[in-house]
């Protein structure tokens, strides 16, 4: 038996594993398949103000070995999210992350706000991969600055929640956005979002989003993942969650080795939505084959 | 729980052909069948590693421990899985989705008629078949339109041998009536009650603009790009002209409110 549970910015994890934002809904569809309690945390799907109607059709396709979507974070909004979704997870003893959205700086305040002192939810991940309607819509992550701002403002909000940022890699340097959130406060980091893509059919002579652009993810983009999880870990002093293309236990410690105290599980819920189950088994056993007593002495042991 | 529950099977290829040009027909040995009902779809995994997704394919006829889906080789996920060999294994999921509704309430003594455009066919086989057994002397039409006589109409044999009439039409008259199933439909004397519908979104507009002015009861089955297949990604939707109650907004899940819907639901 080795030792799976970790800490992250002060609290305690049964195991490092959670699911990406937006790949795992709020665990109600995956429930009769996934055993929702052995996992380190579950991150729910984005969560604004008010209800979001997303994008148009097409939304998602499927690229070598992975995808591209553009939902246009549809969601319920909050009031739904916080009786349907927290409601279901406080039937299980998992804790929750949730990954909060904005169109606005107001707006991610207000979330973070109401879900300040909701026992039912362990943290708040910021996903400034949105679109800042106030700034011509260029999202807040790409402009240290506005990450800075963003990070300082939820901080505020939180009360004792710890506030993770959610980085995106459409920058040029992840390491400075890494560092603008640190110093703007924040508990936390995880990366990588998706990447800003395009995919045309070329027999119709169109786009094959109706978005144009999606967010490739899947593991034809988990070497780069590990790549910024490295970098970032070396940049900040705040833990990270590292995802981005997670297929395997193997690409789970990997990201761990690079410097990830957690790890997120993506896309390949949708193929395989046991997969985060043999993630789980997969670094267990691999810690007792290397003789490792604790899963936490992986961390940056490159 | 150490072992989680797989919601992918291996199913086996107990039959493979080709009955139309790029259209195949495939039973897969599993027991998905014995849950399945008309207008579900499974997802078929290709086998080739790069391709991640399963592939959203209609259940076209069904018993306790087989499938059989019929499809189109579109792209490299349809042509990798068209390329199993007889004995050889896929990955399926499923029943998945709400299929057609089919309670004597709704079909009971009316005149039903069943609307199959191209690759839309496969999932009226299988309702003809059920509709059949729920009321052996239900009044059934089946229009199926196929671009040319190249096509050879498929599963038009299959669906006439439920005891459906049943009709053709090609978009370029080489074969049946002239024209689109709408077309084809009009040129009969055959009042349709309730009519259930598959095949491109054009045609489906076209339904249920038909149905609104005879006053019948139409239901539509809708395709979209899936990621899960089982509600989660948000990929699927398509506008509905009410708030939908899980999304909360005027956007249904086709995988799992889905992919049937009821014409006058939908804003397509
Ligand atoms: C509920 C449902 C039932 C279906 N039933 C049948 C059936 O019985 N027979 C049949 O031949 N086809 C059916 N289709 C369409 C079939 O899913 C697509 O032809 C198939 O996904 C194409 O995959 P590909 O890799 O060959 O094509 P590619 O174009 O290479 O696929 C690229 C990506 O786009 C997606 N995609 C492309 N076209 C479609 C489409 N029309 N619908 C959904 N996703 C698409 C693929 O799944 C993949 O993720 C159905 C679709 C849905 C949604
Ligand atoms: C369908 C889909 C929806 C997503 N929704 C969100 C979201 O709501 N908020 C967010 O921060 N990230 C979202 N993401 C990004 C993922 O959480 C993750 O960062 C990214 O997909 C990389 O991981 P992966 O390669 O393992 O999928 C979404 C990704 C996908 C594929
Ligand atoms: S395919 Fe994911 S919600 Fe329908």
């Amino acid at each position: 038996m080795a030792d799976l549970s970790v800490e992250f910015a002060g609290l305690r994890f049964k195991n490092p594993v959670t699911v990406a934002s937006g790949t795992f809904g709020s665990g109600m569809e995956y429930e009769k398949m996934v055993d929702l309690n052995r996992l380190g945390a579950i991150t729910t799907k984005g969560v604004s103000a008010v209800p979001w109607e997303g994008n148009p059709t097409p939304r998602v396709t499927e690229t070598p070995s992975g995808m591209m979507n553009a939902i246009g974070l549809q969601n319920p909004g909050l009031d739904v999210f916080m009786e349907r979704d927290l409601g279901f997870l406080s039937g299980y003893d998992v804790p929750v992350i949730v990954n909060v959205c904005g169109h606005s700086m107001e707006e991610y305040e207000e979330v973070v706000e109401r879900l300040s002192d909701d026992d039912r939810v362990a943290m708040l991940e910021i996903n400034v991969s949105c679109p800042n309607v106030s700034k011509g819509a260029i999202q807040f992550g790409t402009d240290a600055g506005m990450l800075g701002e963003v990070t300082k403002r939820c901080k505020l909000k939180a009360g004792s929640k710890p506030v993770i940022m959610k980085l995106t890699p459409n920058v040029t340097s992840i390491a400075d956005m890494a560092r603008a959130a640190e110093d703007g406060g924040a508990d936390g980091i995880s990366l990588i979002n998706t990447f800003t893509a395009m995919k045309i059919d070329i027999y119709r002579k169109r786009f094959v989003l109706a978005n144009r652009t999606g967010g490739l993810s899947g593991p034809a983009i988990h070497p780069i993942a590990v790549r910024m999880v490295y970098e970032v870990s070396h940049a900040v002093g705040i833990p990270v969650i590292g995802m981005g293309g997670i297929a395997s236990f193997e690409d789970a410690i990997e990201l761990m080795m690079a410097g990830a105290t957690m790890v997120a599980v993506g896309m390949i819920n949708f193929a395989r939505p046991d997969a985060t189950m043999r993630v789980i088994d997969g670094i267990e056993d691999y810690l007792v084959k290397m003789g490792i007593d604790s899963v936490r002495d992986i961390t940056g042991i490159v | 729980m150490k072992e989680a529950a797989v919601k992918r099977i291996a199913a086996h290829v107990a039959d493979k052909s080709m009955i139309a040009p790029g259209i195949y027909s495939m039973v897969l040995s599993c027991e998905i069948g014995s849950r399945a009902l008309p207008g579900q779809f499974v997802l078929v995994y290709p086998r080739d590693g790069s391709h991640l997704l399963g592939r959203p394919i209609c259940i076209a006829d069904a018993d306790d421990d087989s499938i059989r889906i019929v499809f189109r080789a579109a792209g490299s996920g349809t042509k990798d899985i068209a390329e199993t060999g007889i004995g050889d294994r896929l990955f399926v999921e499923g029943p998945l989705g709400r299929g057609y509704p089919v309670s004597d309430e709704i079909t009971g003594g009316r005149s039903i008629v069943l609307l199959g455009g191209g690759i839309g066919a496969p999932s009226l086989l299988f309702l003809a078949k059920s509709l059949r057994r729920q009321d052996p002397g239900a009044d059934i039409l089946a229009v199926l339109g196929y671009r040319d006589s190249s096509m050879k109409h498929f599963l038009y044999e299959d669906i006439k041998d439920t005891g459906a009439d049943a009709l053709i039409a090609t978009d370029d008259g080489s074969e049946g009536i002239g024209g689109n199933v709408i077309d084809a439909l009009k040129t009969t004397d055959r009042r349709a009650d309730v009519i259930y519908a598959c095949g491109p979104m054009p045609m489906l507009s076209a339904v249920k603009k038909y149905a609104k002015e005879t006053g019948a009861k139409a239901y539509i089955s809708l395709e979209e790009h899936m990621a899960c297949g089982v509600g989660v990604c948000l990929g699927c939707v398509v506008k509905t002209l009410k708030k939908d109650g899980h999304s909360m907004v005027n956007n249904a899940r086709i995988c799992t409110e889905g992919p049937v819907f009821d014409a006058e639901d939908v804003d397509i």
